[in-house]
C-alpha cells in the first residue's frame, strides 16, 4: 500500500524533528536544529533494513517516490512565494552582502570537495 | 463568469489550483528550455526564475511578504511551497542515498559547515562596515543576515539590534537565497559541483535550505539529497554560533 511508504516518510520526519527540537531546547535556541537532516539520516539508515526484510514492497516505495518526484514542483511554488520585493528594496547593502557571500563560498567548493573525496564520488547509477 | 463564481471555484480549492498552475508553468518552462535554449538552461532553472519573477510581481502589487501567494487567487502557493511540504519532499529525496558517499564526505561536510558560516558572517560584517555601520550589534546582525534570513533576525533580537537593521539582515539573507537559486545551475560545472561529495560540501558552504534546494534541483536532481543534508544543519548552527561566539568576537574587535 502506498500509504505505508508515506507513513514511513512521515514517521522519519516526526522522529527527526523531535531530535532537532530537543537539541534546540537543550541549547536554548528557539526552534529546530537540523531536524530535517536527522529525518533524512533516519530514512537513509531505516529503508535498507526494511527492504531487506521485505517490508517495503514496490507499492510502499511508490509512496516515498511520489514525494521525491513532487520535490521540484514544490520548490517552484516555494520560489514564487519568496519575499523578492523586500530583498530588492533592502538596497545595495543587502544585495552586495547577499551576493558576495555566495561568490566567496563558491570558490571553496573545489578544494573542500577534493578533501571529501570528489575524485571517487559517484551516484552509482552511471553506465 | 463573475468573481463570486471564481472565488468559490478557486478560493475553496487553493492547493489544487496551485498544483494546476505550477504544472502549466513547469510545462511551459521545460518547453522553453528545450526549444529556445536548446537545453543549455535546465527547465527547472527557468521555472524557478519565473517563480521568483511572479513572487516579485505579487510582492510589488500587494505589498505583502509571501510573493504571489499574497494575491488571493494564488494563496495555495503558500501551502504548496510552504515549509511543511518542502521539508517532507526534502526528506523523501534521502531515499536511495548511498551510505558510503555520506561517510566519505562526512568530515569535509562538517568542516564546510563551519567555514561557510564563518565566511558568510565575515563578508556580511565587512559590507556593513563599508556602508558606514560601526556599532557591534548592527554589524553582528547584518553579518548574521548574510548567513541566512533566519539567523539574522534571531541574532538581532538576541543582541538588541534596531528593527531597521534586522529588516536589512533579512533582506541580505533573502538576496543570498535567491542568488544561490539563480547562480548554482550556471556555476555548478566550472566549480566542480558534479558529484555527491561536492554537493555535501556545497550544502555546508551555502546553507539556506531554500536556495540550495532550488539551486541543486535546477542543476541535477540527483545532487539534492546530499546538498540538502548538510544545508539543513546550517541554519541551526548559525543560530547557535552567531549570537554567542560571533557576538563575543565582534565585541572584542569593535568594543
Amino acid at each position: 500500500m502506498i500509504i505505508y511508504g508515506v507513513m514511513v516518510l512521515g514517521l522519519c520526519m516526526f522522529v527527526g524533528t523531535s531530535i532537532g527540537l530537543t537539541l534546540g531546547i537543550m541549547l536554548g535556541i528557539p526552534g529546530d536544529i537540523g531536524g530535517v537532516g536527522f529525518s533524512m539520516l533516519l530514512l537513509v539508515f531505516l529503508t535498507p533494513v526494511l527492504k531487506k526484510k521485505g517490508w517495503l514492497p514496490k507499492a510502499s516505495e511508490d509512496g516515498i517516490m511520489f514525494w521525491n518526484a513532487m520535490y521540484i514542483p514544490v520548490v517552484i511554488a516555494m520560489a514564487a512565494t519568496q519575499n523578492v520585493a523586500a530583498a530588492l528594496s533592502g538596497g545595495w547593502i543587502a544585495i552586495i552582502a547577499g551576493i558576495l557571500s555566495v561568490v566567496v563560498c563558491f570558490a571553496l567548493i573545489r578544494p573542500l570537495a577534493a578533501m571529501a573525496g570528489a575524485a571517487t564520488s559517484t551516484f552509482g547509477d552511471e553506465a | 463568469m463573475n468573481s463570486a463564481f471564481l472565488t468559490s471555484l478557486i478560493g475553496d480549492r487553493p492547493l489544487i489550483f496551485a498544483f494546476v498552475v505550477v504544472g502549466v508553468l513547469t510545462w511551459l518552462c521545460y518547453a522553453f528550455s528545450k526549444n529556445i535554449t536548446k537545453g543549455r538552461i535546465h527547465g527547472s532553472a527557468v521555472a524557478i526564475i519565473i517563480g521568483l519573477a511572479l513572487a516579485y510581481i505579487g510582492g510589488a502589487t500587494t505589498g505583502g511578504k509571501k510573493g504571489i501567494a499574497d494575491i488571493p487567487m494564488f494563496a495555495g502557493f503558500a501551502l504548496m511551497g510552504g515549509a511543511m511540504l518542502r521539508d517532507f519532499c526534502i526528506v523523501s529525496t534521502a531515499y536511495g542515498v548511498k551510505l558510503e558517499e555520506l561517510k566519505k564526505a562526512g568530515l569535509a561536510g562538517v568542516l564546510s559547515l563551519v567555514i561557510g558560516t564563518a565566511l558568510a558572517f565575515v563578508v556580511g560584517v565587512a559590507v556593513a562596515y563599508a556602508f558606514g555601520y560601526r556599532d557591534t550589534a548592527s554589524l553582528t546582525t547584518i553579518g548574521a543576515g548574510a548567513v541566512t534570513f533566519i539567523v539574522g533576525p534571531v541574532t538581532g533580537t538576541a543582541i538588541g539590534a534596531s528593527s531597521t537593521v534586522i529588516a536589512l539582515s533579512v533582506a541580505a539573507g533573502v538576496v543570498k537565497s535567491i542568488a544561490v537559486m539563480i547562480m548554482t545551475p550556471f556555476l555548478a560545472k566550472p566549480f566542480g559541483l558534479t558529484n555527491p561529495a561536492a554537493a555535501m560540501v556545497y550544502g555546508g558552504l551555502m546553507g539556506t535550505t531554500s536556495g540550495t534546494a532550488a539551486g541543486l534541483a535546477a542543476t541535477d536532481a540527483r545532487l539534492v539529497p546530499y546538498g540538502a543534508l548538510t544545508a539543513t544543519f546550517y541554519t541551526g548552527f548559525g543560530c547557535l554560533v552567531c549570537p554567542s561566539i560571533g557576538f563575543i568576537i565582534m565585541k572584542a574587535i569593535f568594543g
